[in-house]
């Protein structure tokens, strides 16, 4: 397949030095993922073309910016929807006539009606700029970024400073969103939580370099990633809803060759959905557990062994005839159970979580 | 007021509107230029644009009379172009321009770097060249800032003396202006007359400058 976002920029200032490379695809999200301060923003807007890096960048069949060939496309040339941070709304126009901006002058994008629609602020075309709350001010820059997105939509910290309901509603919009979009979306973000529950790739960022980028899924099964470090470290499957047990009030979903059971009603058989296993959630077994109260326990064989160089704990990379899953134990597990890769041990998952439908 | 008086009168709004159009022509850009420049030159430029803040009218008119002037450096110039601007109502222009240059430019560029980058970008990203994006985006939000910079610029070139003295003198219908008037007409000891004329003009800067005040207030 051909990578239709190609980006390999590099940039110094003051004591900070960007030096990314990735590539992302055609369409779906992918999220721009890394700790504070690394550098996320930065390379997106040199991306965008507010920012002069060196370097190359391509959408598709569009080159944006070659310096080895001297070529440049200024900014307004370029179709690229972008939500800033803090979103910069035209504050002597309405709404309405934030978007029509945009349309008078892109051509391909989006029609503002459309796009007021999609982000869900028709009630709010004819209000001034000042008069919008923090998550409405951020949905109108939403929709206009949507009429201007003819090449790219790039959304930056999309959720940040927004309420709990408020960033949960416009998370729910946006997953449904970005799916009928054509064209690629980039989301920065420092919450794992978001990537996850939006974006099918991931690239990570890190004191300003790409440490690594690919399908979400593989990076976050990968143990020796600084990703496989956080808290909330864990495998994300692809999964599909086999069945719906009603006596019992459990869905049983497929992911790869193994069957998962969760607790409650998700999505109806054959939907595809995506669930999260943490690594904190799983604890390994050499034998099989007889009697437990753990619904998922499956048999697995070790890939890989990581071990943390400050915690207690090691991380380890499981194989259950499929995807890949990560299980946190201490090191004092490790050492009582021996545990080696090519070991056959039984993981015991306490909890699945559904993350998007 | 005496028909001289109300001559004079024209004579100074003529000036002050046509001095106003020429500083919002040329201030503007200037503004612009020293809002988002990152030059070395900015400094230089400021201070030059300041300078009549802080010097003697009769400084700058005397400079003026000799550059404008037939028998000036520049005479030679203005011998080819059929007579020097010393003394008429376009001399009477290019000095109240400098001479309030800064009113107009410093407002302008007060406004255009509160508006910040954040706008402008946004505009970029909507399509908008830098030159749509001037029309459409800094000047539409410094709009305050021109307006207070047009009512400023306009009210001090009425309020101008010593410059139009030295490169005007006092031809009637063509330099004499009210500030000149109310000189000649306290130099004839008349001052009822002058009394007429200096109260319109305190009256007038006052109005002025209570609308300025009252536009900044408001959002």
């Amino acid at each position: 397949m051909s990578a239709p976002l190609d980006v390999s920029l590099a940039l110094a200032r003051g004591g900070f030095r960007l030096e990314a490379r990735f590539t992302a695809p055609a369409a779906g999200v992918t999220a721009v993922f890394g700790p504070s301060g690394a550098g996320k923003t930065t390379l997106l807007r040199a991306i965008v073309g507010l920012e002069r890096a060196r370097g190359r960048v391509a959408v598709g069949e569009e080159v944006w910016q070659d310096d080895a060939a001297g070529r440049i496309i200024p900014v307004h040339r370029r179709g690229v929807g972008y939500v800033a941070q803090e979103p910069a709304l035209l504050e002597h126009l309405t709404v309405a006539g934030n978007l029509r901006y945009a349309a008078r002058r892109i051509r391909g994008g989006r029609a503002p009606e459309e796009a007021a629609r999609l982000a869900g602020i028709t009630g709010l075309l004819r209000r001034r700029p000042h008069t919008l709350s923090g998550g409405e001010r951020r949905r109108a820059a939403l929709a206009r970024a949507l009429v201007a997105a003819r090449t790219l939509l790039v959304l930056d910290e999309p959720f940040a400073g927004l309420d709990a309901p408020a960033r949960e509603a416009l998370l729910a919009d946006l997953a449904g969103l970005v799916r009928a979009l054509g064209v690629p979306v980039l989301l920065v973000t420092h919450e794992l939580g978001e990537a996850v529950r939006l974006a099918s790739h991931l690239v990570y960022v890190e004191r300003g370099r790409v440490l690594a980028g690919g399908p979400l899924p593989d990076l976050l099964a990968r143990a020796d990633l600084p990703l496989a470090r956080r808290e909330d470290a864990g495998a994300v499957l692809e999964a599909e809803v086999a069945a719906w047990d009603e006596a019992e009030g459990l869905t049983a979903l497929r992911a790869g060759g193994l069957m998962l059971h969760v607790a409650g009603r998700h999505g109806a058989p054959g939907e595809r959905l995506r669930v999260r296993v943490l690594a904190r959630d799983v604890s390994l077994a050499l034998d099989p557990p007889g009697r437990t109260s753990i619904l998922n326990v499956l048999p697995a064989t070790v890939a890989e062994v990581h071990e943390d160089p400050v915690g207690p704990c090691v991380l380890v990379a499981l194989d259950c005839g499929g995807p890949r899953l990560l299980a946190r134990i201490t090191r004092r597990s490790l050492r009582r159970l021996g545990i080696v890769p090519g070991l056959r041990v039984h993981a015991q998952i306490k909890a699945v979580a559904v993350v998007a439908p | 007021m005496s028909p001289d008086d109300l001559q004079a009168l024209g004579t100074t709004l003529r000036l002050a509107l046509a001095s106003t159009l020429v500083l919002l022509v040329l201030g503007t850009p200037l503004a612009w230029w020293l809002a988002r420049t990152r030059s070395r030159l900015r400094p230089a430029v400021e201070a030059l644009v300041a300078l009549p803040l802080v010097l003697p009218p009769t400084v700058l008119g005397f400079y003026l009379l000799l550059l404008l002037g037939e028998g000036g450096p520049l005479g030679p110039f203005w011998a080819r172009l059929g007579g020097g601007l010393a003394f008429t109502f376009e001399g009477l222009v290019v000095a109240s321009v400098l001479y309030s240059l800064p009113f107009v430019a410093q407002p302008l560029q007060g406004a255009f770097e509160a508006i910040g980058e954040r706008p402008l970008e946004a505009a970029a990203t909507l399509g908008a060249g830098p030159v749509d994006r001037f029309f459409t985006v800094a000047l539409p939000l410094a709009r305050r800032g021109l307006l207070t910079a047009a009512t400023l610029g306009f009210a001090h070139t009425v309020g101008e003396f010593g410059v139009v003295l030295l490169v005007g003198g006092s031809i009637p219908g063509e330099t004499r202006v009210l500030s000149i008037a109310i000189y000649e007409h306290v130099e004839a000891l008349d001052y009822a007359s002058a009394h007429r004329v200096a109260a319109l003009l305190l009256a007038f800067s006052f109005a002025v400058l209570a609308v300025v005040y009252g536009l900044r207030r408001r959002r």
